[in-house]
């Protein structure tokens, strides 16, 4: 508590817990490059140093806030510095602005901007390095990293893999793996979380865009696309439509538009998923088969889980992901020549996820040895393509989804943020379906942001323990536990993700906590105006399992192993 | 693939210093003095037994100078480039190894493994500049056919 003067204005302060935030809370828009509330404070990138009325000059994302501090964030002495940092950092970067994909959404291009650089008066003395092309959701240019270490603090600290780590020294220094190993020879879970932190191009999602458009331009192909719930939420900001809102009706019409020939809403097959995975439950639970049960919807936990705790592989659901059972099903439904009226099928799902490009290349993901999706493009990548292909988004008509897999109830709609995997599950678990019964439910302690909820429920009088994570290094706290003894559950749902998937590594960078909170409310919001808010009340997931589904539930919605 | 003996010499020094972050850097100079390098696969064995991520361990390998991923030659040969040595002329002498002994700015270790030639900032021996060691003895005073006479002495020893 108390108050400091900031360029002559008088500011009060609470709790805020660096200069920084004091500074930023009173309108000032100091550039960080480095500075992430979510990870720890690593004082690097100096973009935010500031003068005190002594003259001292210090970087205040590291300085606690004190009363009486006179403090100067644009005095000549600080812009001269600034623009010096800015100009130091690009004369070490690649300057392929116009060709490179984090063009416009670049924190160091807008840096440059914001400055006014227009000329680097120093030359780039390092060593032009190999791109790593190895992973199947990520690409890291190394070329373009500035050091500032977010990715590094990023994957050790809120994922607690620890993949990435700086190396050499000095102006050797680097960011890579251990022993500058690729990124598939890692524990990398493609999560992606290192490139929604990296303020530049070096670390970016492998692009899947132009087999989409070859693919939509073949008229012998039938292309389908499925939108996985969190895609909904993060793409109408990028079209100056309102934040956290959802935009499907838009999405399929632009989809539509687009050329893809059929769309569907991935809330289906999550509803699929729920039925098939509290059958699982049940069965386990009756059984006396390994419990907890982890849920498998997210790969990179999948692959988390199994790089880590092998031993934990039988708890793993077997169910595949929405998308994975998505893809199956469409594949299956199609299969038929008279169905497919002699055109192949491609199946393009639009994930908010970067791991899901890995996904769908793991053996257990095809059906009699075919690949079931055929690719996938992140919400960041759909946003391309839609400015790509000069439609104006804001001002389309929505539209509905196709049939016959267009339509998801309230439950699956509620997958793209974490709790609502389990959430959904205990809405099949309910016998009513009126709104008191799914108040209760919503209530239960699913829902927040927590990254790591427990809480108990009680199943036709048995009494079940659940925990609900986000965040993988939370995941390792949890697996901790159990592994322990410490911690007894029935269920555990994993997303990788801090804030479930609707924070996602696909998802527009830069999201800051007004979008976080946006986007799930946005998710319940929609789940709020379905009229069917249970999987198993679907009327279209009743009707499936007469037909498509029919003795071929095991092979097209679950794997064999992991 | 390294022999068994490396990770039961690794599982000592391990158990000596403690199973601790912390103890990351003295397990690695004890497994270099055992070796004379610091094989790769013993650094992620140690990161993974004192639990600290692979990458982690790499980038304090990779910060010191002082550990090599390379196996070191039975003569490891500092010469110092420290300031003193410098402006008494050690490069000279440097390159006049590497040129004996075949080596350059990235080729420390003779094929034969006899030699190791590289540089170090100060020896702390600056009133004897330009000076250089032999496996921690130091030579004072050096000239390039001081350093030659000596390679030759070094390799009629193993003769």
């Amino acid at each position: 508590m108390g108050f400091m003067t900031i360029d002559g204005r008088k500011v009060e302060f609470t709790d805020e817990k660096n200069v920084l935030s004091v500074i930023r809370n009173a309108g000032i828009n100091l550039p960080t490059l480095c500075y992430h509330s979510e990870v720890s404070t690593f004082g690097a990138c100096r973009l935010c140093t500031v003068e005190d009325d002594r003259g001292r000059t210090f970087a205040s994302c590291s300085e606690v806030p004190r009363d009486g501090m006179v403090i100067y964030t644009n005095s000549g002495r600080i812009k001269k510095y600034r623009k010096l940092i800015v100009e130091l950092l690009l004369s070490a970067h690649c300057r392929d602005c116009t060709t490179c994909v984090k063009s416009g959404e670049c924190v160091l291009q807008d840096l440059a901007h914001r400055m006014n650089i227009t000329n680097v008066r120093f030359q780039n003395t390092r060593e032009l390095r190999p791109l790593d092309t190895s992973s199947a959701a990520l690409i890291r240019d190394p070329n373009k990293c500035i050091l500032c270490g977010d990715c590094v603090r990023a994957c050790s600290e809120i994922q607690g893999l620890g993949v990435l780590g700086f190396a050499f020294r000095g102006t050797d220094a680097m960011v890579m793996p251990a022993f500058d190993k690729k990124l598939s020879e890692t524990e990398c879970v493609s999560c992606g979380q290192c490139r929604v932190f990296c303020p530049t191009g070096a670390i970016s999602i492998k692009t899947h865009m132009d087999q989409v458009w070859d693919a939509i331009a073949d008229p012998n192909t039938r292309v389908i696309a499925q939108v996985a719930p969190a895609v909904r939420v993060a793409v109408g900001d990028a079209f100056g439509l309102t934040k956290g809102n959802s935009v499907m009706g838009k999405l399929v019409a632009v989809l539509h538009r687009m050329g893809f020939d059929e769309v569907y809403d991935t809330a289906f097959a999550a509803d699929l998923t729920i039925m098939e995975e509290s059958n699982e439950f049940l069965e386990r639970l009756g059984k006396g088969s390994p419990l907890p049960l982890f849920t498998s919807c997210c790969p990179a936990w999948v692959k988390f889980l199994c790089d880590q705790y092998p031993e934990y592989k039988e708890n793993l659901s077997t169910c595949r992901s929405p998308q994975g059972m998505f893809s199956a099903v469409i594949k299956e439904y199609y299969r038929g020549y008279e169905k497919n009226q002699g055109k192949k099928t491609f199946v393009v799902s639009i994930m908010p996820c970067t791991a899901k490009k890995m996904e769908i290349l793991r053996p257990n993901s095809f059906t009699n040895g075919q690949q079931d999706t055929d690719a996938v493009i992140t919400t960041t990548e759909i946003i391309r393509m839609i400015r790509n292909s000069g439609i104006e988004f804001s001002t389309l008509t929505p539209e509905a989804c196709d049939m016959p897999f267009g339509f998801g109830s309230g439950a699956g709609v509620i997958f793209g943020v974490t709790g609502g995997v389990t959430e959904a599950m205990l809405r099949r678990f309910a016998d009513k379906h009126d709104k008191a019964t799914m108040d209760t439910v919503a209530e239960a302690g699913a829902r927040g942001d927590e990254g790591i909820k427990e809480f108990s429920v009680t199943y036709k009088g048995i009494p079940l323990n659940i925990c609900v994570a986000s965040g993988l290094a939370n995941a390792r706290s949890v697996m901790e536990n159990i592994k322990s003894g410490k911690k007894h559950y029935h269920i555990v749902e994993i997303m990788a993700c801090r804030r479930g998937c609707i924070m996602g590594g696909g998802q527009p960078p830069r999201a800051g906590s007004r979008t976080k909170a946006a986007r799930s409310n946005g998710l319940y919001q929609a789940d709020n105006v379905t009229s069917i808010r249970k999987a198993d009340e679907n009327p279209l997931i009743v009707s499936l399992y007469d037909t498509v589904l029919k003795g071929k539930t095991h092979e097209l919605l679950h794997v064999d192993s992991y | 693939m390294l022999d068994q003996s490396y990770y039961t010499k690794a599982d000592e020094i391990i158990a000596h210093y403690g199973r601790r972050a912390s103890s990351l850097i003295p397990i690695m100079q004890e497994i270099q003095e055992a070796y004379r390098y610091l094989p790769g696969e013993l650094l992620t064995y140690v990161a993974k037994e004192i639990g600290v991520t692979e990458a982690k361990a790499y980038s304090v390998a990779t910060f010191y100078e002082n550990f090599s991923f390379e196996p070191k030659g039975k003569y490891i040969i500092k010469v110092c480039d420290g300031t003193a040595c410098h402006v008494r002329k050690s490069i000279p002498i440097l390159e006049a190894l590497q040129k004996e002994l075949g080596l350059s700015k990235k080729k420390h270790t003779t094929d034969d493994m006899m030699f190791t030639v590289e540089t170090v900032s100060c020896l702390g021996a600056c009133g004897l500049a330009p000076t250089m060691t032999v496996n921690n003895e130091v030579h004072p005073s050096m000239t390039p056919e001081k350093a030659l006479e000596l390679i030759a002495e070094l390799r009629g020893d193993n003769v």
